[in-house]
């Protein structure tokens, strides 16, 4: 070898068994004498259920079982889903039950299974499962539910405020008393859903034998389900098993523990068969969790020169209707608003809402493309009122390197102060400025103009909290027959993290990445995982394995020496083998290491090593690590129909050591798509009632081919000083700054007509209704 | 409900002879009755494409189509893509240019495209994008894919001109 594998932008190991169609997702596992299942939701957005006939359903061929919660385990009945992240806050938890006890809150909530020998039969009886519901008032918007009378999300609830939190930094009242200027803004952004391409999906697999359950689930996160399903089944904890298959994209909704896995294990337990569920993608869009509607009213203070004096304001969100990431989102959105920016006082509070809507979970980005279009819609603003360029208010007002660590005065949601530990974001601004040619801009417009072209650009700046806690693991074993191996909870689902995994380890052994196996997300693998989420398993799960790597090599080492007799130190590793520096003929081979390792059956082994060569790490960072970006979008709006083209767009960012620049590039360029789709197509429509109207990708638009740019990207490199490789998390950058940028930009092209933009998505009807009203004056 | 036929259908080369019922898709009886799971579902409605496969030569939703309509037609699937063990040029340019990331959309990808190149061989970055534009991905943002397209129509024109 000799070639270091960190840092190299080597083709995936995962590829080739994905490309010749070899790859295993969760619907390609069959196993014997397997039975599937199809679930009975709610078609109503409240409702209460006065009974369920089950004899129609249980009347076609081929039906096995069909259970309404009456029907399911006691321990079932008994306990709601597990709530994981409960806080002080959070003033009306609600988690559901595995299937609807008595009432429906949402459309697509489950009220009852139907397994059989086929899915299309049950499918056919699920449709003929006769369910009595008496409709309730429903509550779809958030600002609704939280007016005087508004229906009560769970009936017999005194209002429907889920929590109420305060965000403050410094003496608000006291920056805005004097503050020269200050501008108000009211924001709505809706944010859509993941819409992952493989829609979920889950495996249950008892045991009578051995009183087991072994689950195959599309997920990010093996063990926390398995953690869910403890507590839900009351099993010991070697009689449940999950695993994670190749998971078809995640995006954030394929982290949460859903009703369906254990009624999937329920039926499996009941029937002494398999049971496969895989959603379909009509239930994916009522019964995935999605990101959702704020509402912010926020006000900024400046001073002459354009100084950030303060920020202050209120931010609904709407949680739909029960809490199974408590306040995370919304907190994570609130905290991220100062971004890159020195703002010494600050107070926002954050309402989040319960509604009839099926629950808000973290997407991609998980509530901070949100509050990077608020805090850059006021620069914009700030800039528009005092005449000055868009790109200089924000250097004005740039935390700067020399301040690094900077202490934000937030509490961000890993329990920790909000503390930037490294980053230059005037230079990435600069950067990103330098690639798309802003100086020349202005020049570029006017011609445009006179042409009857309107084009206009747009910054987004963003700093993201990456690389959360608690810890990820990994094993890093040579097994007796030389084979390196790296078990992992971590959960890909798309970023490459066998291949990432594999590079780490790779450079501590001297091999190829083609020599590790990295195998993800079996419980029974590791104890314990926290799974692929927050951009966080470089960082924790990348920092394990080097943790655990380096014990390793080191003890290949140490027994080695005692093998051939010389000093560990004049020993390296290569291509499998353990040699004398510069005399590579005096070798072992891991094998011969490795099973020298475990002893003779028999034979003492006192006073020696630990057994074996392996080792266990737990990365458990201090606090999240900071990484940063800037998009730079140029667009052409066509004032006659609002279609927006975007010319051009460039990303810097900064996500500390690359390990691998390939995937890096395509992390980045794949999460500026999805900030494109949040910016101008995706858009979750429901009714008054929570009849959601938008169910299937003809109503609810995805960015494709033709629609996305070509993203050119600056690289920066500030490695964190949090782990020992110097990493920050990559997987959601692309998207946070991105929405923000093509926001500003579009608005920009409307300045001739004074449009101002307050929301997101845009649709072209909502630009052209935008300039109508300010043709009439009617704008602010 | 369970009406049935017998029917004959070629994939990848093999002729299968099996009895389905007539409302079987046709993306079911690949995957579940030959266990051919390359092909995948995304929508089943026919608009995100990952589904795609060839019948007769022509890229078709395989979640759109019904398995009597395949009876007595020949079907390409991914896992006839492969030249033996070895990856087809397609396949090669996306492994090399990252084309692909959670890898679920990739069969159907590689399905529109080997027909479009056929079409189309010397495409521009416009075309490819619209020719990519009835296949969703949510991973890639689609660039990696259009610059793998772009080398393998540079990479058969070379070889033509160099023939």
């Amino acid at each position: 070898m000799g070639v270091r594998m960190f840092g190299a932008s080597v083709k995936r190991k995962e590829d080739p068994a994905f490309l010749s169609g070899k790859g295993r997702y969760v619907d390609d596992i069959v196993l014997p004498n397997m039975a599937y299942a199809a679930f009975v939701r709610s078609p109503f957005g409240h409702a209460r259920i006065n009974g369920i006939d089950k004899s129609a359903a249980l009347a076609v061929p081929g039906v096995l079982a069909v259970l309404a919660y009456d029907d399911l385990p006691e321990t079932l009945k008994e306990r709601p889903l597990p709530l994981f992240v409960q806080v002080a806050a959070l003033s009306q938890p609600k988690m559901p039950y595995t299937l609807a006890v008595d009432e429906v809150r949402y459309v697509g909530e489950p009220v009852a299974v139907v397994v059989a020998e086929s899915r299309y039969i049950a499918e056919d009886a699920a449709a003929l499962v006769d369910v009595d519901y008496e409709p309730l008032p429903a509550v779809a918007d958030c600002l609704a539910a939280l007016a005087p009378g508004a229906p009560p999300v769970h009936a017999g609830s005194d209002n429907n405020v889920a929590a109420r939190m305060p965000s403050k930094i410094g003496d608000v009242e006291a920056a805005f008393a004097g503050a020269p200027h200050i501008f108000k803004e009211r924001i709505f952004q809706h944010r859509g859903g993941a819409f992952f391409m493989e829609c979920r999906g889950a495996i249950g697999s008892y045991d009578p034998v051995l009183n087991s359950l072994l689950m195959y689930i599309s997920s990010q996160g093996a063990h926390r389900i398995k953690r869910g399903l403890l507590d839900l089944f009351d099993l010991g904890d070697h009689q449940i098993r999950v695993v994670t298959p190749d998971v078809g994209g995640g995006f954030g909704p394929k982290g949460s523990l859903y009703v369906e896995y254990p009624a999937v294990a329920a039926c499996s337990m009941l029937l002494g068969r398999p049971v496969k569920w895989i959603e379909d993608r009509r239930e994916n869009f009522v019964a995935t969790h999605q990101e959702r509607d704020q509402y912010w009213d926020v006000e900024i203070a400046v001073d002459g020169n354009a100084k950030i004096l303060g920020v202050r304001g209120t931010m609904t969100h709407d949680n739909g209707a029960y809490t199974p990431w408590g306040i995370v989102l919304p907190w994570i959105s609130v905290a991220t608003v100062p971004g890159p920016y020195v703002v010494p006082a600050f107070h926002i509070d954050m309402i989040s809402v319960l509604t009839n809507k099926v629950p808000a979970t973290p997407v991609r980005g998980a509530g901070r493309p949100q509050a990077v279009v608020v805090m850059e819609r006021l620069m914009d603003r700030v800039a528009l009122e005092l005449g000055l360029d868009p790109a200089e208010v924000r250097r004005r007002n740039f935390i700067q390197p020399e301040q690094m660590p900077y202490k934000v005065g937030l509490i961000f949601r890993d329990g920790r102060p909000v503390t930037y530990d490294s980053g230059d974001y005037p230079a990435c601004q600069a950067a990103a400025l330098d690639a798309i040619g802003y100086e020349g801009f202005r020049a570029r417009q006017e011609k445009a103009r006179q042409e009857g072209r309107y084009i206009g650009i747009g910054i987004g700046n963003a700093v993201e909290g990456t690389g959360l806690g608690p810890y990820e693991g990994a094993t890093v074993r040579v097994a007796t027959n030389g084979r390196l191996v790296v078990y992992t909870g971590a959960t890909p689902q798309g970023q490459s993290h066998k291949t990432t995994l594999a590079q780490i380890a790779a450079d501590h052994f001297g091999v190829g990445i083609d020599d590790i196996s990295v195998e993800t997300s079996d419980t029974a693998t590791i104890s314990l995982g926290v799974g692929s989420f927050a951009a966080r398993t470089a960082v924790n799960a990348g920092s394990s394995v080097h943790l655990a790597a380096t014990k390793v090599a080191e003890k290949i080492k140490l027994v080695a020496a005692d093998m051939l007799e010389v000093s560990p130190d004049d020993l390296e590793l290569k291509d499998g083998f353990v040699h004398v520096k510069g005399v590579e003929e005096v070798r072992k081979s891991f094998r011969e290491v490795a099973v020298k390792a475990i002893g003779m059956p028999g034979f003492s082994m006192a006073g020696g090593l630990e057994p074996g060569l392996e080792h266990t790490a737990y990365f458990t960072p201090d606090q999240s690590t900071y990484a940063n970006g800037t998009t730079v979008t140029e667009v052409e709006v066509d004032i006659e129909t609002g279609r927006v083209k975007i010319l051009r767009l460039v990303l810097a960012h900064d996500c500390g050591r690359v390990i691998n620049p390939l995937v890096v590039d395509g992390q980045i360029v794949g999460g500026v798509a999805h900030g494109v789709g949040n910016a101008l197509y995706e858009r979750l429509v429901y009714d008054d009632e929570g009849q959601p109207l938008s169910t299937n990708f003809g109503e609810y638009l995805l960015p494709l081919a033709a629609d996305v740019p070509r993203v050119e990207i600056v690289h920066q490199e500030t490695p964190s000083p949090l782990n020992p490789l110097g990493i920050k998390g990559a997987g959601e950058g692309g998207t946070i700054p991105t929405t923000a940028s093509v926001i500003g930009a579009i608005e920009d092209a409307l300045s001739p007509f004074g449009v101002r933009i307050a929301e997101a998505p845009i649709s072209p009807q909502r630009i052209v209704e935008l300039l109508g009203e300010a043709a009439l004056g009617r704008t602010r | 409900m369970s009406q049935t036929r017998s029917i004959a259908v070629t994939v990848n080369g093999r002729t299968y002879e099996k009895t389905v019922e007539t409302r079987r898709t046709l993306v079911d009886f690949l995957r579940v009755d030959l266990g051919l799971t390359g092909t995948h579902i995304g929508c089943e409605h026919g608009a995100c494409g990952a589904c795609t496969v060839r019948v007769e030569g022509e890229a078709v939703r395989s979640c759109l189509m019904l398995a009597v309509q395949a009876n007595g037609k020949s079907i390409v699937t991914v896992e006839g893509l492969a030249q033996g063990n070895a990856l087809n040029p397609l396949q090669q340019a996306f492994w090399e240019k990252n084309g692909l990331q959670c890898g679920f959309c990739t069969p159907g990808m590689l399905m529109t495209i080997s027909e479009f190149l056929e079409e189309v061989p010397s495409p521009t970055e416009e075309e490819v994008r619209e020719a990519l534009s009835g296949n969703v991905c949510r991973c890639t943002g689609y660039q990696a894919i259009v610059d793998a397209v772009l080398q393998v129509a540079a990479q058969a024109r070379a070889e033509k001109e160099a023939v």
